[in-house]
């Protein structure tokens, strides 16, 4: 037999394209206070939120870097740039926006889902969002969907009421370097018993080379309320490093509903170090569905503070470890009321050389009585290159609770292999539909678009993966 | 010549030799037996036929409808026509059962003679999945359970035979399809596979018992001991094999 020529893999990522860049404002690369100062005059803010961002600068400047989790140490903080401005206006049409990168957003397939099937989007281009929408019967309604600079200004006191509540700026090394540098990002209100039937989609792409993206959201589901929000990302494939690291906070009152779905695809050069926590009050339910396929590394824990009696929080995360790409991904429960329920169900995929990890941490603070917590962490190791690891940490502080775990780790044996390739599908074919299989229990929570782009992005994956 | 055609064909698995050199052909239209006791080979040979990656071909040839087979990937061969019926098929959960069917048969429309792919549509493949549910008597729930995930035997056999229902091979293999089945599926399994056989079609059946041949009559009964096939002969070998067993028929082993 002639000897089998290697394939190489070039990851097949279809969002590795770039548009020249044409910035309204950039700040120099490199970040210290005049930087953070630089942004907060060129936005105009009040003299809090600078006094905000510079206390929060301190912090991260006093922050150690954190040793678990992933390998840090290739961010070179001094060569990203923390703010770049890319049009002069926040568009209401996309007519108004510059031809370049109207083109990005029609490439990535957002103006015409915004046709079919959202109720409103946001599209965020480097440090600003430059697109916004929102369903005009919704906004007479009272919701408010804006981008969070927008927001600041519009709606300063609701803003300020809920901002940084969640997630303080010295909750972590990240949160404080977005609280210090933060840009765009969404800003959702939904007020008593308004039901949002469609979901809104925020898009945020990175374009430019060294580039830090901040946004920051923060959602506020108000009592008997429910809204979907979705957020996609993609961003050009560059051989130096770019960092996106947000900050989520959702607050969910009195018998709210939120679901917050990511369908994170970063380029595989970019550090995904993102902060996500939700407080949900009485009867209160806050969804996570997490899919997590693209980046070099991502750290996110997607976290649900129960706070009052009958808050149910959930978490459902795939990640996609492929050649080059740690996924550091899990999630955070803390029931802090009686009554309070939790179901965490994590699968995760490494292949080509690539590692998954769950880390995971579930808490029953004392007097929480009756709650009920289910763990399930599913791992599935395409070859022997490639790593899987579980870190579920459980702190009970209270007996009478009803807690199950179960963890298992899976192979794609040879034999389900030659069984589907003798029904004619190819190696790539027949692993992508076993891992399309495996990740199903999270697929069919999505609405069918995102369903089928997620099976679609899995297919990607896949492909190049054998050689 | 025969579409199928196998010559001196040894394999081995882990370094242990267990087909010592296998002729047989077998022709579109033609249904073929080959009967064998435990560990004679007869898994072996369906599995080195579909292209195992487990087994090493050491020596021989196989070839179907005159392409070397034993260059092909299993796909490949599928692709090509062929078609196993697994002994132990297995399962892939979170795989519906009508979405895994629908893409086997688009990867065998896929880069046809014109290169272009040509997905099925969803009318004709509702029209051809009902037609194989009925012919095999399976519920039309059967379509949104996942693949074998959960299934009984008998489900998983009719199963095995409705996917050759749906790709329509020119050469099928049932690797002991009768084992598990209770009669009354037996026939039903039988039945449907009396139905798809036909002048475009070439049946290979492996079986331990004869059972299966009083329902798919064969036209030609191969012997199979210890690797190699040792008789072969008209339908009339398999019942002298009920009577007398396999040391009954074997040849006299030269001592």
């Amino acid at each position: 037999m002639a000897p089998e020529t290697a394939q190489v893999d070039i990851g097949e990522y279809k969002y590795g394209f770039s548009s020249p860049e044409t910035p309204i404002f950039k700040t120099r690369a490199g970040l210290d206070e005049d930087v953070v100062r630089e942004i907060s005059a060129h936005k105009n803010e009040p003299q809090w939120m600078l006094d905000f961002r510079l206390k929060a600068y301190a912090t991260f400047r006093r922050k150690p870097m954190p040793t678990w989790g992933g390998d840090l140490s290739g961010i070179d903080f001094e060569s990203i740039f923390y703010y770049l401005k890319p049009t002069e206006e926040n568009a209401r049409s996309w007519d108004d926006v510059p031809d370049d990168i109207k083109n990005t957003f029609d490439r990535l397939g957002i103006p015409e889902a915004e046709k079919k099937y959202l109720a409103g989007v946001g599209a965020q281009y480097e440090s600003e969002v430059i697109y916004h929408s929102l369903q005009k019967d919704l906004e007479d309604k009272g919701v408010i969907f804006l981008d969070t600079d927008q927001a600041l200004h519009k709606h300063e006191d609701l803003f300020r009421e809920h901002w940084a509540t969640i997630i303080p700026p010295t909750d972590n090394t990240f949160a404080a370097l977005n609280s210090a540098v933060w840009s765009g990002g969404s800003f959702i209100y939904v007020p008593p018993g308004v039901k949002v039937e469609l979901p809104l989609q925020a898009y945020f792409r990175i374009n430019a080379q060294n580039m830090g993206q901040f946004e920051r959201t923060l959602i506020i589901v108000d009592e008997g309320a429910y809204v979907h929000y979705v957020e996609g990302c993609t961003a050009p494939t560059y051989s130096s490093d770019s960092l996106h690291s947000a900050v989520v906070e959702i607050v969910v009152k009195k018998g709210g509903r939120c679901r917050y779905t990511t369908i994170q695809n970063w380029s595989n050069n970019v550090y995904n170090l993102v902060t996500k926590r939700a407080v949900a009050y009485q009867d209160a339910t806050m969804e996570w569905v997490d899919g997590n396929l693209g980046s070099k590394l991502t750290m996110k824990y997607p976290a649900v503070i129960l706070k009052e009696p009958g808050a149910h929080g959930e978490v459902l995360s795939i990640a996609f470890a492929g050649e080059g790409q740690h996924q550091d991904a899990g999630a955070k429960i803390t029931h802090m009321a009686p009554n309070t329920t939790s179901v965490i169900t994590s699968k995760s995929i490494s292949r080509g050389g690539g590692r998954a990890s769950y880390r995971g941490l579930l808490r029953v603070n004392p007097g929480a009585k009756g709650a009920k917590s289910k763990v399930v962490c599913d791992a599935l190791i395409l070859d022997e290159h490639s790593r899987s690891d579980t870190y579920p940490y459980i702190n009970i502080g209270e007996n009478e609770v009803d807690i199950g775990h179960e963890a298992t780790v899976s192979k794609i044996g040879e034999e389900q292999l030659f069984y589907l390739r003798s029904r004619g599908l190819s190696e790539a074919e027949a692993s992508a539909m076993i891992v399309a299989g495996f990740v199903e229990p999270i697929t069919k929570e999505l609405p069918l678009e995102y369903a089928v782009e997620m099976n679609r992005l899995i297919q990607l994956q896949m492909e190049g993966s054998v050689g | 010549m025969a579409d199928l055609v196998i010559e001196g064909l040894r394999a081995e698995i882990d370094g242990k030799e267990i087909l010592k050199g296998i002729d047989l052909e077998v022709s579109k239209g033609e249904v073929h037996a080959v009967m064998g006791p435990n560990g004679s080979g007869k898994s072996t040979l369906s599995y080195v036929l579909m292209g195992h990656p487990a087994y090493e071909v050491t020596a021989g040839s196989v070839t179907f409808k005159g392409v070397d087979l034993l260059e092909l990937e299993p796909d490949e061969r599928s692709r090509l026509g062929m078609f196993l019926a697994f002994q132990y098929p297995h399962a892939v959960p979170g795989v519906t059962v009508s979405s895994f069917l629908r893409q086997a048969i688009n990867a065998h429309r896929k880069g046809g003679p014109d290169g272009a792919d040509n997905p099925i549509s969803a009318k004709e493949f509702g029209n051809k999945f009902r037609a194989a549910l009925e012919m095999l008597e399976v519920d039309k729930s059967l379509s949104s359970r996942y693949l074998n995930d959960g299934f009984s035997g008998g489900e998983k056999k009719r199963l095995e035979i409705l996917q050759m229902a749906m790709l329509e091979p020119e050469l099928a293999i049932l690797d002991e399809t009768d084992s598990g089945l209770d009669i009354d599926a037996l026939k039903i399994v039988s039945q449907g596979v009396n139905t798809l056989a036909g002048p475009e079609l070439g049946v290979l059946v492996i079986t331990h018992y004869q059972r299966i041949l009083n329902y798919i009559r064969p036209d030609h009964v191969h012997i199979l001991m210890d690797g190699r096939i040792v008789r072969s002969g008209g339908p009339e070998l398999a019942l002298e094999l009920e009577q007398s067993g396999y040391a009954g028929v074997a040849p006299q082993q030269e001592v």
